[in-house]
C-alpha cells in the first residue's frame, strides 16, 4: 500500500507542472519556476475597498467637517469676545451729569484728579465737547451747542488690567466730592461678554459632542455591517485559530484607513473655508458686507491654535473610530462565538 | 492499515526507492515536518504522558435547542498517529461530530478531553491556542475569494502573527507538496475543485497540526483525485498526524483498512 501511495502522491504533484508550457520542454520550465517563487505583495486579510466603505468614508468626512467647523467658530467667538472683553476691561468712565449751578469743566477735572490719585489707575481723559457732539452726532445730528443742552460728559480713565483700582472706594468718594458724578467700570458689559463667551462653548461643545456621538454610532453600525458582510472571513479566520483580538486588528486598520482618509478630507475641507473666508475677509476691508460679516462673526482668523486644533480633530475622529471598530469586532466576535459554541442557541448557526 | 513507524530511517530508504531528484522538496519539507512532530512529542509526554489520547469523548450528549439529541452517549477516543473514516448516512451528525471535535461547539453534557485537557476547564480566550493544533478540511474549502493560493494557504501563519519572510519558503514547498506549485498566484476562483479541496488540504497542514479532520474531502472530486488525497492524507498520517475523514464514499473507505466510526441516530459504533 505504501508503495502504492507514494508515486500517487507524486503523480499527483507532478501533472500540474507541464500544465503551463505543453510541447517546448526546457524554456517552458525554467519559466515558470522563476515566476512561481515570485509572490505578490500580501493583500489585506479584508478585500480593501467596497461600496459601504466609501460611503463611510463620506460620512466621516461630512462629521469631520462639521467638528471642525464647530471648533472653528467656537475658537472665532471666543477671540472675538475676549478682545472686546480686554478692551472695555481696559478702561472706567466717570459719568458726571449736568445740574444747575454745576461747574462742568471743574467738576471734570476734579473727577479725574480724584480718580488718578488711587493706585492701579494709569491715564485720565477728558472728552471734550467735540468728541461729546461726535459721540452724540448719530442721534442728534451735526451742529450742537452742547451748552444748550443737559449733555453728561465723560472722564475715561485707563487701567491697569493686571492690578485694578478699589472701585467701591473710588465711587464712594466720588460721590461724596462730586454727587453728580457716576463711576460705570463696565462689569455689566464684561460679565454680559463673558456669559455669551461661555455661553458660545458650551454650545460648541455640545455641538461637538453630538457629531462625535453620531460618528460613533455611525461607525458602530458600519463596523457591524462590515462583519456581517465579511462573516465568512471571520469564519475562516476563527478556523484557522485567529484570536479575536487579530481579527479586530485586521478590522481596525481598514476603519483606520477610512477614517483617516474621511476626517483629512473634512477637516482640510474646514481649514479651507476658513482661510478663503479670511482671505475674502481682509481683501473685501471696509466693505458693507465686509463690515457687516464681522460684527456677525468677528474675524475669520483662528489662528495657528485654530488650524492645529482642527489638525487634532482629525486625530481624534480617527482615534475614536478605530477604537470603536476595535471595540465593536471584538464584543461582536465574542457575541458570534458565543452563539456559535451554544448549541442551545441555533439563531447564529453557521452554515456547516 | 498497517502500522509504520515513521522514523527518518524509513523516509530515506523510501528515498533511495525514488529518484532523489522528484523527492528533494518532499524530504525538505517532511524532514521539518518530523522534527516538529517530534518537539510536539516532547510537549506532551512532559505533560500528560505518552498514553494519553489526542481526543477523548466521554458520554457527550448533543442536542439543538430543545430538539431531540442529535447526538447521544459518546464515548470514543481519537489516539495520537491513528487514521480513522467517520462515516454514516447523511443527517447522522458526522459534521456536528467534526465541530465538536473542532471545539467549535459546546456539547450539552458529557465530558471532553483535548489534548489532555477538559474542555470546559478551558477559558474561551484560550480556545483559538488550542484550535491551532487541529487542522481543518471543509467540503466546501472555505477559500477566501480575494486571497491567491498562497495567500490562502498562508492564513494559518499569518493570523499567529509570522512576518511574511519567515514563511514564504514553507508555504511554497507545502504548495508543491500538495501538488499547487505552478497555482502559487491564481485566486481561488480560477482553480478547479480538486484544485480547492488541495489548497484547503495545505492550509489546514500549513502550521503542522496534530490532528486533520477532513470533512468530505472527496465530495467535490472524480474517483482517481479521490484516490490521490487519499493517498496524501495517509502519507501525511505516516509522518504522525492523526488523521479524521468524515465521508460516506463506501468506494473511498474500501480502498484503505483503516479504523471506522460509524454514527447511526446519533450513536456511534467503531470497528477497529
Amino acid at each position: 500500500m505504501n508503495e502504492l501511495s507514494r508515486p500517487k502522491a507524486a503523480r499527483a504533484a507532478k501533472p500540474k507542472t507541464p500544465q503551463k508550457g505543453p510541447p517546448q520542454a526546457e524554456p517552458a520550465q525554467k519559466q515558470p519556476r522563476r515566476a512561481e517563487m515570485r509572490v505578490r505583495p500580501t493583500a489585506p486579510i479584508l478585500p480593501p475597498s467596497n461600496i459601504q466603505g466609501n460611503a463611510l468614508m463620506v460620512v466621516i468626512a461630512i462629521m469631520a467637517f462639521l467638528a471642525c467647523l464647530t471648533f472653528g467658530a467656537v475658537t472665532m467667538v471666543r477671540a472675538t469676545a475676549s478682545s472686546w472683553q480686554s478692551q472695555i476691561s481696559r478702561e472706567i468712565t466717570i459719568q458726571i451729569k449736568p445740574e444747575d449751578g454745576l461747574d462742568m469743566d471743574a467738576a471734570l477735572k476734579k473727577a479725574r484728579d480724584l480718580a488718578l490719585t488711587f493706585v492701579g489707575t494709569r491715564e485720565g481723559t477728558i472728552m471734550d465737547e467735540t468728541a461729546t457732539a461726535r459721540l452724540l452726532e448719530p442721534w442728534l445730528g451735526t451742529g450742537l451747542n452742547l451748552a444748550d443742552l443737559p449733555v453728561p460728559r465723560l472722564v475715561i480713565i485707563t487701567i491697569d488690567e493686571q492690578n485694578p483700582p478699589d472701585f467701591n472706594g473710588m465711587r464712594a468718594q466720588l460721590k461724596t466730592a462730586i454727587p453728580q458724578a457716576f463711576l460705570d467700570d463696565h462689569r455689566t458689559w464684561v460679565d454680559r461678554l463673558v456669559s455669551m463667551a461661555h455661553t458660545t462653548v458650551l454650545i460648541g461643545t455640545g455641538v461637538l459632542v453630538l457629531v462625535f456621538t453620531a460618528m460613533i454610532l455611525t461607525v458602530i453600525f458600519a463596523t457591524r455591517g462590515a462583519l456581517s458582510g465579511n462573516r465568512h472571513i471571520v469564519e475562516v479566520l476563527h478556523f484557522v485559530g485567529a484570536e479575536s483580538s487579530f481579527v479586530a486588528s485586521e478590522f481596525q486598520k481598514h476603519f483606520l484607513k477610512i477614517s483617516m482618509k474621511g476626517s483629512a478630507a473634512g477637516g482640510a475641507l474646514a481649514a479651507l473655508l476658513f482661510a478663503a473666508a479670511n482671505i475674502w475677509q481682509s481683501n473685501s476691508l471696509a466693505t458693507p458686507e465686509s463690515d457687516q460679516a464681522t460684527a456677525l462673526f468677528g474675524t475669520f482668523t483662528i489662528g495657528v491654535t485654530g488650524y492645529l486644533g482642527i489638525f487634532a480633530t482629525m486625530i481624534v475622529i480617527a482615534l475614536l473610530t478605530t477604537l470603536t471598530a476595535r471595540f465593536t469586532v471584538m464584543r461582536t466576535i465574542d457575541e458570534i462565538d458565543l452563539i456559535r459554541s451554544d448549541p442551545a442557541r441555533s439563531d447564529g448557526l453557521p452554515a456547516s | 492499515m498497517k502500522r509504520i513507524p515513521s522514523s527518518r530511517k524509513f523516509k530515506w530508504l523510501m528515498l533511495r526507492k525514488r529518484g532523489l531528484k522528484s523527492a528533494l522538496f518532499r524530504a525538505l519539507f517532511t524532514v521539518r515536518l518530523l522534527g516538529s512532530l517530534r518537539d510536539n512529542g516532547h510537549h506532551e509526554s512532559e505533560s500528560q504522558g505518552l498514553g494519553h489520547p489526542l481526543i477523548h469523548f466521554e458520554n457527550v450528549g448533543l442536542r439543538y435547542g430543545m430538539g431531540p439529541e442529535i447526538l447521544r452517549d459518546m464515548t470514543f477516543d481519537i489516539p495520537k498517529r491513528s487514521f480513522q473514516f467517520l462515516t454514516g448516512p447523511s443527517g447522522a451528525g458526522k459534521t456536528t461530530l467534526l465541530r465538536l471535535l473542532f471545539m467549535s461547539l459546546h456539547p450539552t453534557r458529557g465530558i471532553i478531553h483535548m489534548f489532555g485537557r477538559d474542555l470546559s476547564q478551558i477559558p474561551r480566550s484560550e480556545l483559538p491556542m488550542l484550535r491551532r493544533r487541529v487542522g481543518i478540511v471543509f467540503q466546501d474549502f472555505r477559500l477566501l475569494d480575494h486571497l491567491t493560493t498562497y495567500e490562502n494557504v498562508a492564513l494559518p501563519l499569518r493570523v499567529r502573527g509570522k512576518e511574511e519572510s519567515s514563511y514564504r519558503n514553507d508555504v511554497l514547498e507545502l504548495l508543491k507538496w500538495v501538488g499547487l506549485g505552478e497555482r502559487i498566484n491564481v485566486l481561488p476562483a480560477v482553480l478547479s475543485g480538486g484544485e480547492k479541496q488541495r489548497a484547503a488540504i495545505a492550509r489546514a497542514l500549513m502550521d503542522r497540526p496534530e490532528i486533520l479532520l477532513a470533512d468530505e474531502p472527496t465530495g467535490n472530486v472524480d474517483p482517481p483525485m479521490a484516490r490521490r488525497l487519499l493517498n496524501l492524507f495517509m502519507e501525511l498520517n505516516r509522518l504522525g498526524t492523526a488523521v479524521v475523514i468524515a465521508t460516506h464514499d463506501l468506494a473511498l473507505m474500501d480502498q484503505v483498512d483503516a479504523r471506522r466510526m460509524i454514527l447511526t441516530e446519533g450513536r456511534l459504533d467503531i470497528y477497529e
